[in-house]
């Protein structure tokens, strides 16, 4: 039975969740079909070949060429009736979320977001989801013949299986009653590596005594390829802006290394963090709580150990 | 114009997180229950509303009897009349189909909620409801302007936030900076007792989910500590003991 997996681009490029995406499809058998809607690079599209899609439908409907829940949705219960495929893979963000909760209600599947693991088809198909914000999992049994997943960060194995993917035009009649909801104008940060995306993650908290200290910790994530992201104080401050604060009511970071800088550890700030694979912990207070939660630690002052780290990083490469 | 506030019934955010009954129960014993947070912005939001326009919050609870203490206490914030739908919201199509059919008849022109629970976490409940009511749905929600049936909102996305417009009605998934958390005051608390709040018995559906089991993690290993004179350790820990640079 055919997956469908719906992927996400920004100025042309897939990006990395949606790539994980249709590699975790290719992990539960296959064989994936992925669809983009908008404007995306042909190459980009068949570059998802390499992680297990044989076949991308590209939608280039220039209206979907921004996010619109409502209309995402009719395009991907169209092409799952035409793909004959009763199975939807969405990456857990900001638009595959809602994307997923709408398709899920319009063609009654059976709906899990959050999972972070293949499934387990032993007897009926039953997946793992984060939830208490990390803290706990829960294992969920889809009934439904058809169902919808969205898989968080890092939940699939990335390995290259194969070459291009067949990249075939596809187009849906919309009507414009999918489009009541207008997207008028949007900001964001270009250029840098995205916080909720980034393999490694450099993040700030009330110990760098303020905003203009910053650049450290830019320089060390510049170095990382990594994004930085802080804590809510720093984002209450307004020191940073409100898409870098990491915790309970920010973005939840799932990378493969965490360094937290000047952060104390608040239990709220950790419930954003705890999916990260390795988190590394400089605080000049050997009792902050953070350290419990860490991988590795460095009592000390952060003015001084950053840049330290920095050279020692660049020296290693 | 009126409101339909959503909210959920979860541990504090500082609770430690247990389970009973062969790991498929949450163990309450102890635990502080909370207005879901994101839901308290989406409250703290439509109360705004209601001092500025002449909007009428109706709050709403998913959950069995424990939870009216919650629910009082967003009266006490500023709601107007509150209604629990007594069913122990299993999963998330189940709570979105209760509020859909208790909605439907009655017709609000808004239906705000958290971006998620921070119980479940699931974040599809908003759009669930805006598809099941076939109203639009918009989250994250940063920022919610009415301007007669028109609504402007900002929407967070990974790295920004884009700026949408729509008609009400509306279901939005709200999460800061939409308006500051509100704190009961002492009339707010006096006057929540005597408020409406009116038990309705949930509409039996499948939602195509079953629980199997909770788990928690497995407990973590101790913390490495390495000086700050040497800080080229831990870059070669990373390198070859973690493996990741």
């Amino acid at each position: 039975m055919a997956i469908l997996v719906f992927v996400e681009s920004a100025e042309g490029k897939i990006k990395k969740t949606s790539i994980e995406a249709v590699a975790f499809a290719y992990g539960m058998g296959g064989p994936v079909t992925a669809i983009a809607l908008g404007a995306a690079e042909k190459s980009e599209l068949e570059a998802l070949g390499k992680y297990g899609a044989e076949k991308v439908l590209h939608v280039s409907d220039d209206r979907l060429s921004q996010g619109i829940i409502q209309a995402y949705a009719a395009v991907l219960e169209q092409a799952l009736k035409d793909e004959n495929a009763t199975m939807l893979v969405l990456a857990n963000s900001s638009l595959g979320t809602p994307v997923a909760a709408r398709i899920a209600a319009r063609i009654g599947a059976s709906l899990a977001s959050n999972v972070i693991e293949l499934p387990n088809t032993s007897a009926g198909f039953v997946v793992k989801r984060s939830i208490y914000t990390g803290k706990a999992f829960a294992w969920v049994e889809l009934t439904n013949e058809k169902k919808v997943i969205t898989i968080r960060k890092n939940a699939a194995e990335m390995k290259e299986v194969a070459g291009a993917a067949q990249v075939t035009p596809y187009s849906v009649t919309l009507s414009d009653a999918d489009f009541t909801t207008k997207i008028t104008s949007a900001e964001k940060a270009t250029g840098e590596v995205l916080l909720p995306e980034a393999n490694i993650v450099v993040s700030g908290g009330r110990g760098m005594k303020g905003p203009e200290h910053w650049s450290i910790l830019e320089e060390l994530a510049k170095t990382l390829h990594a994004a930085t992201g802080c804590s809510k104080p720093v984002s209450d401050m307004g020191w940073r802006p409100h898409h870098e604060h990491v915790g309970q009511t920010g973005v939840k970071v799932a990378p493969q290394l965490y360094i937290a800088v000047g952060i104390s550890g608040a239990i709220q700030h950790l419930a954003g963090v705890n999916s990260s694979k390795c988190i590394v912990v400089i605080n000049k207070d050997p009792e902050a709580p953070f350290f419990k939660a860490a991988d590795y630690g460095i009592v000390g002052d952060a003015f001084e150990i950053i840049p330290k780290l920095t050279e020692a990083i660049k020296a290693a490469k | 114009m009126k409101i339909l506030v959503c909210i959920t019934h979860v541990p504090d955010t500082t609770s430690k997180i247990n389970f009973t009954n062969n790991n498929t129960k949450f163990d309450s014993n102890g635990v502080q229950f909370i207005i879901g947070p994101y839901d308290d912005y989406a409250l703290a939001r439509a109360v705004e509303l209601k001092e500025t326009s002449s909007a009428a919050v109706t709050v709403l609870n998913v959950g069995l009897a424990e939870t009216e203490p919650t629910l009082r206490k967003a009266l006490a914030i500023g709601a107007d009349d509150a209604i629990r739908i007594n069913a122990d919201p299993a999963d998330a199509y189940f709570v979105a189909y209760q509020i859909a059919e208790y909605a439907r008849p009655i017709g609000y022109d808004l239906i705000l909620m958290g971006r998620e629970s921070i119980d479940h976490n699931g974040g599809v409940v908003h759009g669930l409801v805006g598809e099941l009511l076939g109203m639009p749905s918009v989250s994250p929600v940063m920022k919610l302007d009415i301007d007669g049936t028109r609504a402007k909102l900002a929407r967070e996305i990974e790295g920004g936030k884009e700026m949408l417009e729509t008609n009400l009605p509306l279901v939005a998934g709200c999460q800061e900076p939409i308006a500051e958390w509100k704190i009961p005051n002492m009339r707010g608390i006096m006057s929540a007792r005597t408020k409406p709040l009116l038990v309705v018995e949930p509409k039996g559906v499948d939602s195509g989910i079953k629980l199997q089991k909770f788990e928690l993690p497995a407990p973590k290993s101790s913390v490495k500590m390495i000086s700050s004179d040497n800080v080229s350790e831990l870059v070669s820990l990373l390198k070859n003991e973690a493996k990741i640079l």
